[in-house]
């Protein structure tokens, strides 16, 4: 019997090859219609307060936080969805509700939210994003600031319809 | 008294530092006193293997053990009250951080500590009644002391808070170097040592 076609190497190449395959993009197009919901991020949903308010800016403002809007699969954007956003700012804790405001998505799917400078708590200086309207799964995100400097951030929402 | 004036900036530097950092203007006094708990508890750590391998001056045995017994336990106050405080500052994220669902990598390492801490300490206490061997208890008890310290200094190390950078690694170093001396010292870990005392 001929062990030749099957060795250990040809089997580790193979499973190599297999991987850089599909590491290196090449099976993409298979899914390249399907734009993958954003899912929540762990610890997204802390201090959560539901139904804030939509404001002009929370408090005295100095600090911007942005994002998109899209739809899952065909990443149209997404008009007149509501986010929530949240943070331990220099103008209050993260649970305080005057920490807490809401802004509604422009034609382009973009939000933009003046708010207090975020500082760090819990380790890291971070601030929160929900989005829980009807139409679409419910998303909590936590994104993390580069450092505690920075005077803006950004977070991108790609939502499921219900 | 070089080495006693040494051990005083060394531990007290820290939290005088952490006194002047600007985070704590955006900060309510639990919060402040649970980092201020964290803090402290560091500083005691460096403590326990200092008087655990005799390198501080003018004590005696007696003197040292008790010291040791009572500094552990200022650590077990220190570290519910850091828990404790963190707890009442936002509930949600110590119940992730205790559970290992935290998105910060740090509070995995402190928890483990802490319960290192928990663990240690209860070693303490139940020396007399677990009648071990020597040798047996001495190894869990530094097992345990090298777990808290590795895990403490890492937790302290990533987190972004109120502790002063320089302060911080310096005190970290320090915690890191004497308990490693102190392994080394007092050959806890080599089988040498485990066959001379069963002996």
């Amino acid at each position: 019997m001929s062990t030749d076609a099957l060795t250990r190497r040809t089997v580790l190449a193979a499973g190599v090859a297999a991987a850089m395959i599909g590491a290196s993009g090449l099976l993409v197009p298979a899914r390249a219609r399907g734009l993958a919901p954003t899912s929540s991020m762990r610890g997204g949903s802390n201090n959560y307060l539901p139904g804030a308010p939509i404001v002009e800016r929370i408090g005295g403002g100095g600090f911007w936080m942005s994002g998109t809007v899209r739809r899952a699969d065909d990443g149209v954007p997404i008009e007149g969805q509501r986010i929530q956003i949240w943070a331990h700012t220099t103008e209050g804790r993260e649970r305080d509700p005057h920490s807490h405001g809401a802004t509604l998505t422009d034609a382009t799917g973009t939000f933009r939210l003046e708010m207090p400078q975020i500082v760090p708590t819990f380790g890291q200086p971070h601030g929160h994003l929900a989005y829980d309207g009807g139409d679409f799964e419910t998303v909590f995100l936590r994104p993390v600031m580069r450092s505690a400097e920075e005077t803006s951030l950004r977070a991108d929402f790609v939502l499921r319809p219900v | 008294m070089v080495i006693w004036a040494a051990l005083l900036v060394a531990i007290v530097a820290p939290i005088a530092a952490t006194a002047f950092s600007p985070q704590l203007a955006w900060r309510d006094p639990i919060y402040i006193g649970s980092g201020f708990a964290g803090v402290i508890a560091m500083a005691l750590l460096l403590l326990q293997p200092l008087l655990a391998g005799g390198y501080l001056p003018d004590l005696s045995v007696p003197q040292r053990r008790r010291a040791h017994r009572w500094i552990g336990t200022g650590l077990v106050a220190a570290v519910v009250l850091h828990v404790g405080g963190l707890w009442i500052t936002s509930p949600p994220d110590v119940l992730d951080a205790l559970l290992f669902r935290a998105p910060t990598f740090f509070s995995a390492w402190g928890v483990v500590a802490m319960w290192a801490v928990f663990g240690a300490a209860l070693l303490a206490l139940l020396l007399r009644r677990l009648g071990w061997r020597w040798w047996a208890w001495r190894l869990a008890h530094t097992s345990l002391a090298a777990i808290i310290v590795v895990g403490s200094v890492v937790h302290a190390l990533l987190i972004e808070g109120t502790m002063e950078t320089i302060t911080k690694v310096l005190l970290c170093a320090l915690v890191l170097a004497v308990t490693a001396k102190v392994l080394i010292d007092l050959r806890v870990w080599t089988t040498q040592t485990r066959r001379k005392t069963k002996a």
